[in-house]
């Protein structure tokens, strides 16, 4: 097997970068939405103590077909966000990646969205159905959005392989692809204003209502590993490709790092908007946005 | 304690999460225990979380003294929350029925119906009093864990 996939799956950014910088990641957003707040802030280590803590309880016993699904969505959430974190381009000078690896890629940040619904539906409680559509439809409006501006970097660099995708060019539909990425990615990590589906003051805790212990564990480290693959999805469309790795490697944490800060910024500042102003924002603007966005891409690649 | 046990205590004291149950209260004690979220207080730098869900807490903390209305109720969320848990009775309704007392529509006080670990006095309590009954709760807590696993090992 190519080298360079083993380091990108277990080294960087995969098991052995993602794991702690997601749980960093995490802390980060708690902690600066509580210094906007004037508020102190949890502990560095607070993640990893809830992590553990949540390993240690136990948890009421489930038998059948339900009990088992309810145990495999957070698994599959966990296995795929590390695979599509593997399928990042860093270091695209060693290349890693193969012909239409961006596709894959989409599909695997989509699986623990899809996980979330069907935990949601499969766990029985009422909260977490309500929870479950609301995920559903959100993700439905967020990933047309998500899906035209991977298709406009797409067509702009005329491939679906990660590594030529990366790193920053001159043309435009480049950057308005990332900027139709970053505004989806609010609504992928239940951000405030695009948090309702997990709206502890409406619905309980959404489709978690009924996880407990080590699987509710799982699910918070699928979360922090969805800041990184996100974020870091983001650093390696802007970062330069041909940075030497000791150069690379922190560029790329910082990146993500701005952008967990920013979006901190975001989730403090706004209030949470009701599921149907959500729908509007993603459908009516960013749609039409990244429909014309494609259009000028597809028009300037084949100069029609 | 070994090494295993002795992170598990300290992870289950740094990461207390409560669920917040109103078991017929007048709010005094809710709005108390509500400030300690806020910028003056500050629970979450102790790792305090208040949850959604009682599935996701650790702590169940009562307020109220106890309807008959609630009482399903109390001992359903009690029967939720997962092992290793703690119960913190906030204000003078669970520990005593204060002035409901006698009333035939009250079922309390709390410790009739589910074991109380802490009881937090006051007619509403101070959020600095709440906040030291739930970091005793957690401690608590974290001691029962340990005694838990223990008796769980198998006998040498």
């Amino acid at each position: 097997m190519n080298p360079a996939v083993l380091i990108r799956l277990f080294l960087f950014p995969g098991v052995l970068f993602a794991i702690p910088a997601g749980w960093f990641f995490v802390w980060a957003e708690h902690k600066a939405v509580a210094r906007i707040q004037r508020r102190i802030g949890p502990p560095l280590l607070q993640p990893v103590y809830d992590f553990i803590k949540l390993l240690g309880k136990r948890t009421p016993a489930r038998h059948g077909l339900e009990a088992n699904l309810l145990r495999l969505y957070p698994v599959l959430s966990v296995l795929s966000l590390i695979g599509a974190l593997a399928l990042l381009p860093v270091f695209a000078r060693v290349a890693g990646g193969f012909s239409g690896d961006g596709v894959l890629m989409v599909a695997l940040l989509e699986v623990p969205s899809i996980c979330f619904i069907l935990a949601g539906f499969t766990s029985g409680s009422i909260y977490g159905q309500i929870g479950a559509i609301r995920e559903a439809v959100l993700s439905v409006a967020n990933n047309v959005v998500l899906l035209l501006a991977i298709v406009t970097i797409a067509v702009t660099e005329h491939s679906f392989r990660m590594d030529e995708l990366a790193g920053p060019t001159l043309n435009p539909g480049h950057w308005v692809g990332v900027l139709g990425i970053l505004l989806c990615i609010p609504a992928k990590l239940r951000l405030n204003p695009f948090s309702t589906s997990s709206a502890e003051q409406e619905i309980y805790s959404g489709p978690l209502t009924e996880y407990a212990g080590a699987a509710l564990g799982l699910w918070e480290l699928a979360h922090a590993l969805e800041w990184l693959a996100l974020t870091g999805l983001v650093a390696t469309l802007v970062l330069p490709s041909g940075l030497p790795w000791f150069i690379y490697a922190p560029a790329f944490a910082l990146a993500c790092f701005v952008q967990v800060l920013a979006l901190s910024g975001l989730a403090a500042g706004t209030a949470r908007l009701t599921l149907q102003s959500s729908i509007n924002f993603y459908w009516r603007w960013a749609g039409v946005l990244a429909v014309l966005a494609l259009g000028s891409a597809a028009a300037m690649r084949f100069r029609l | 304690m070994g090494i295993l046990e002795k992170i598990m205590h300290k992870a289950r004291t740094k990461s207390p999460r409560i669920f917040h149950l109103n078991t017929g209260s007048c709010n005094g004690c809710d709005i108390e225990l509500v400030t300690c979220l806020s910028p003056r207080y500050d629970v979450e730098q102790l790792g305090i979380h208040m949850e959604g869900s009682p599935r996701h807490a650790d702590i169940l903390c009562v307020t109220g003294p106890v309807t008959r209305n609630t009482l399903d109720a109390v001992k359903a969320t009690y029967a939720q929350v997962c092992e290793p848990k703690a119960v913190v009775a906030l204000g003078s309704c669970p520990a005593s029925c204060n002035v409901f007392a006698g009333s035939p529509v009250i079922a309390g006080p709390l410790d009739k119906h589910i074991p109380v670990d802490v009881y937090v006095p006051g007619c509403p309590p101070h959020p600095d009093a709440i906040i030291n009954g739930i970091i005793k709760a957690t401690e608590i807590l974290a001691a029962r864990g340990v005694r838990e696993e223990a008796k769980g090992k198998p006998q040498k």
